[in-house]
């Protein structure tokens, strides 16, 4: 089999594993309620990869754009309207603008600065979220309010009551997102990311503007983030400043990297292997952590590439 | 090259089998749980066990245990064994708190949910319990809206709200000591209701505040909050505060000789924090919410020594929560003969608990129309070491009845609204 | 008011030391070997506990000398056996590896100790402040920031008069120099490594007295001490020990005025010196990992 035909044929796996989740997954002691937070974590992990796997540039503190998305949604159930969709929008526009005032600041940085910078600013949405009570909730989180169902004209999504129904609206949008994100790594742009990552001062010379378009992809990237913020905050009815911090920031990270941060799907698999392994460590043994930091090591020390890079070595 | 390149290939192949081997092994189980559970009332206690709160929550647990061994020595729940499902919420991550609580709803479908001692992460859950409706007990987290303006139907708590806390103290520390205060505040949730609950009571007492500083959660270093507290000149300090941040501050606080010249008192203390202070730091006025000396009340000694002899260690406070927050659920579907949430919420309604659980002077009743159970308080100040032994590191100075200090219904700002029959 | 800025950024000095001593240990494993050990929390509460079961046998001087050579023999194990193959990779899989370990860390001190904090007995004339007026000075926090003097210049002197020192200022200009200059690089980056954990185990002890013992109690610093490494400049250890006292008197000012922000304060400091010159106070132009 040629190598574009087995590709074809693990999407095609990938895709009917994911439609049909809801049916295998109480059969292997799973939940629904679980599968959602890995696509929805995986979204967020991918689009931490598609600034480091596809342009070399590692953002440590995604989540600000994340928890901005989260809260944006959150806030406009509580205080504004009931509509989900409009919370979608307006969480997803609230952090790729913040992305975008950010990104704008920082573009000039590379390596660890650009990583610091990035925590940086994440910890002072943190602490604004934190500090500003009346309005976030602060520590409390902001809670009391819930997804409402959507009003499709021709019928009505019930995301509020049925798990599922909001597993499946979260596949769509899941969908969606990768489907954009992959024509954009396609197109030229895409390519122009490549060479950028493979070789900055080559690119600089060739006469690329740099900086913009790693503000662009930051921006691009950050949008995909808020958006995996905003499903994460309707999935819990809840938001707190946790959503905003640095430690969510290095778990996208280490999500891209255990699952391979070269390839497209692997981020998705790193969430999977993340949420699902500590889901069920935990329910075994109050001592999780070590088996999950035991697990993290010997993927570092024998899987230097990640799960799908391990994979993709042994098919070759 | 190539023997080195193989013998890498061998210990990675070896690895992934292992691997395999071992996640096939955990799929297994959950289907022998799902056959087996069938005969038993589960109970999901969903609290931290790993970060900052692990030392509380596990208290907690052993509480819970020791009390679900009892319950099936007595016949269990409605003559079904009681089985106690443990999740670690973690000590922060709501989104953890709340997957494990669905979880334990939707996978292994519990009759009862339990926690969190994180007072935000208790208000998370509850709104998952309270959307599942299914019954759930807090049994220590704090704050307020708990059983005040987030109440629900659905949901009781062991603990004392924060308002309690300090009406139950602030008096008393005015006549002792006088009336200014400097205010040492957690900047979270359950510092932020202990400081509403002072402001009123110095309001009402005349006395006076200083000053108040807002300190993060998980500061390390108090030093510098320390310097301005003792510059305003108050006749005490107020420290109001839980778990570590609490002992940081007061082992700072005496090293600086503070508490030769000022009082240092605040809301609760625990056991947990007086243990890890060393002996000359364990001062102060507090209150405590349950304590493990108590002569006068029948019972309290079987408890003691049960908890000795299966943990190893004294009961603190948090592990009494735990005890009641599962006797609870026993008595709850006991009482309404029924494993209905409805129906087992209203046989709650008032509910007084009995001598051998309740373990306290007054006997604690959940409040009709707030699910809030109150019982005494123990007002006193921490000793280095008391007569009743090593783990005596409490002397209370007067019981103080939780009705006193309860304020109203209408106070807490609870609505409560009962699902449609 | 001008009485309690003084004292504050008296005491910040003080609290920044301590910062100072965590973010060093951190900055030469950064500097030789470009490995971001966020593993280094947990060697310091490691430190801590190691010298709450030795005290009691050695009493607190015994256990302040031996504690954090116990650590270092620990770090020079975990170095030789995982750490060591990462060289070369990216500097994230080091990131990944030590975040793993920082897990088994507190997970394996909360097994071994279990979760309840336990109080650690300092000597009771260091407990004392030594005046009335200065009482934030107290004996023990005095010692502290003289230890840490001490350290530093130990620091210095081996950096400046012993081989190894010498070879590691050289290898973290040039590693590949230095090796086919016939140093055994190994041993060279393993030693380095051994010495940050010092350090951090140093750093436990001293915490030891200050904080209660419990299995997180390294976590909170991991951030500051990136902080004042990057605020100092990379690259530079003289740059850390400036960054460590600067964001302890910047933290220890913010109280006076914000006090809810001072925890924030040492971000808005880093985005600051990022922006404006990224190569910190003291850093090398063009330092990079």
């Amino acid at each position: 089999m040629t190598e574009r035909n087995s590709k074809l044929v693990w999407n095609v796996i990938l895709w009917i594993v994911l439609l049909t989740m809801p049916y295998w997954m109480n059969a292997v002691g799973g939940y629904t309620g679980l599968a959602t937070r890995v696509l929805v974590l995986g979204l967020a992990a991918m689009s931490v990869n598609f600034l480091l796997g596809f342009t070399g540039v590692l953002s440590f503190g995604h989540a600000a754009y994340f928890g901005l998305g989260a809260y944006g949604v959150g806030m406009i159930l509580k205080y504004i309207a009931p509509s989900t969709p409009l919370g979608i929008l307006v969480g997803v526009l609230v952090g790729t603008l913040g992305a975008a005032v950010v990104g704008a600041l920082i573009v000039k940085l590379r390596g660890i600065y650009f990583a610091m910078v990035t925590i940086a600013f994440g910890q002072m949405f943190y602490f604004i979220a934190f500090r500003w009570n009346t309005v976030t909730g602060g520590d409390d989180g902001l809670n009391g309010w819930r997804r409402m169902p959507i009003d499709l004209g021709l019928g009505r999504l019930d995301i509020a009551s049925s798990g599922q129904t909001y597993y499946y609206l979260v596949l769509a949008l899941f969908a969606l997102s990768v489907g954009i994100m992959a024509l954009i790594l396609r197109s030229p742009f895409g390519r122009t990311l490549l060479a950028i990552r493979e070789n900055e001062r080559r690119a600089r010379f060739l006469g690329i503007p740099v900086e913009r378009h790693i503000w662009i992809a930051f921006i691009i990237s950050a949008a995909f983030a808020s958006l995996a913020g905003v499903l994460y905050a309707l999935l819990n009815n809840f938001v707190d400043p946790r959503s905003l911090h640095w430690t969510l920031s290095g778990n996208f990270v280490i999500m891209a990297v255990v699952g391979g941060m070269r390839s497209f799907w692997g981020p998705l698999i790193g969430a999977a292997i993340f949420v699902v392994l500590q889901d069920y460590v935990s329910s075994y043994t109050q001592n999780w952590m070590f088996f999950i930091g035991i697990f993290f090591v010997l993927i570092v020390l024998f899987f230097p590439r990640g799960v799908l890079g391990m994979i993709r070595r042994r098919q070759s | 090259m190539e023997h080195k390149n193989k013998s890498g290939a061998i210990s990675r192949r070896a690895v992934l089998q292992l691997a395999t081997a071992t996640g096939l092994a955990q799929l297994a189980p959950p289907l022998l749980i799902q056959a087996r559970g069938e005969q038993s009332v589960k109970l999901g206690l969903d609290n931290p066990l790993t970060g900052t709160y692990a030392a509380t929550g596990k208290n907690e647990l052993s509480g819970c245990q020791l009390a679900v061994e009892q319950i099936n020595a007595k016949g269990g729940i409605l003559g079904r064994p009681a089985e106690l499902l443990i999740e670690d919420s973690t000590s922060g991550d709501a989104g953890t708190a709340v997957q494990k609580a669905r979880k334990l709803i939707d996978r292994d479908k519990v009759n009862f949910l339990l926690g969190n001692v994180n007072s935000a992460l208790s208000l998370a859950m509850a709104e998952v319990s309270y959307e599942k409706g299914v019954l759930h007990v807090v049994p220590g987290g704090h704050t307020d809206a708990v059983t005040g303006t987030s109440c629900h139907w659905n949901v009781f708590r062991v603990c004392n709200t924060t308002r309690m806390l300090t009406n139950a103290i602030a008096k008393t520390l005015m006549e002792k000591y006088g009336k200014k205060m400097y205010f040492l505040t957690s900047d979270y949730a359950f510092g932020h209701t202990l400081q509403d609950g002072y402001d009123a009571n110095l309001k009402q007492f005349g006395g006076t505040k200083l000053g108040e500083d807002l300190i993060p959660l998980g500061t390390t270093d108090f030093s510098s909050y320390l310097i301005k507290a003792q510059a305003t000149n108050p006749d005490i300090i107020v420290f109001l505060m839980n778990g570590d941040d609490l002992l940081n501050a007061l082992k700072q606080a005496v090293q600086f000789g503070l508490d030769k010249r000022i009082h240092l008192a605040g809301a609760n203390t625990e056991l947990e924090v007086l243990e890890g202070l060393p002996p000359e730091a364990r001062i102060g006025d507090w209150v405590a919410e349950w304590y493990h000396v108590q002569p006068n009340v029948p019972h309290v000694d079987e408890f003691v020594a049960a908890i000795k002899k299966k943990t190893g260690r004294v009961p603190t406070a948090r592990t009494w929560f735990g005890y009641v927050g599962a006797w609870t659920c026993a008595l709850a579907a006991n009482g309404a003969k029924s494993l209905e949430a409805e129906k087992m919420a209203r046989a709650l309604q008032g509910m007084k608990l009995p001598p051998e659980v309740g373990l306290m002077p007054d006997t604690p009743f959940y409040r009709e129309g707030q699910n809030q159970l109150i019982g005494s308080l123990y007002v006193g100040h921490a000793q280095a070491k008391g007569q009743a032994g090593e783990d005596d590191l409490f002397h209370v100075d007067t019981i103080v009845h939780g009705k006193d200090v309860a304020g109203t219904v209408e106070e807490s700002g609870c609505k409560m609204t009962w699902p449609k029959a | 008011m001008t009485e309690l800025i003084l004292f504050n950024v008296f005491n910040g000095l003080i609290v920044g030391a301590f910062y100072a001593l965590m973010a060093l240990g951190l900055s030469l494993i950064i500097n030789l070997t470009s490995v971001i050990n966020f593993a280094h929390g947990g060697f310091l509460a490691l430190g801590a506990y190691i010298a709450y079961e030795l005290a009691p046998y050695l009493g607190f001087w015994g256990a302040l000398i031996i504690a954090p050579v116990l650590t270092a023999v620990l770090g020079l194990v975990v170095e030789r056996l995982m750490i060591r193959r990462l060289y070369g990779r990216d500097p994230l899989y080091s990131l990944l590896l030590t975040f793993g370990l920082a897990y088994v860390f507190e997970d394996g001190l909360r097994y071994i100790w279990g979760a309840q904090s336990l109080p650690f007995k300092v000597p009771d004339w260091l407990m004392r402040p030594l005046s009335t007026y200065l009482f934030f000075l107290t004996g023990y926090r005095v010692f502290m920031v003289v230890l840490v003097a001490v350290a530093v210049i130990g620091l210095f002197l081996i950096l400046t008069r012993t081989r190894l020192g010498i070879r590691i200022r050289a290898g973290t200009l040039d590693l590949e120099t230095v090796s086919v200059l016939g140093v055994n690089v190994r041993i060279l980056r393993n030693l380095n490594f051994g010495l940050g954990i010092y350090l951090a185990g140093l750093a436990g002890v001293l915490a030891a007295g200050l904080l209660g013992l419990q299995p997180t109690m390294g976590d909170a610093l991991i951030m500051p001490s990136f902080v004042a490494i990057i605020v100092g400049g990379l690259g530079s250890l003289v740059g850390t020990l400036l960054g460590g006292l600067l964001i302890g008197v910047a933290a220890g000012l913010a109280t006076v005025y914000v006090p809810s922000a001072s925890e924030a304060i040492i971000y808005l400091m880093m985005a600051v010196v990022l922006l404006a010159r990224p190569r910190g106070l003291l850093g090398e132009e063009g330092m990079n990992l």
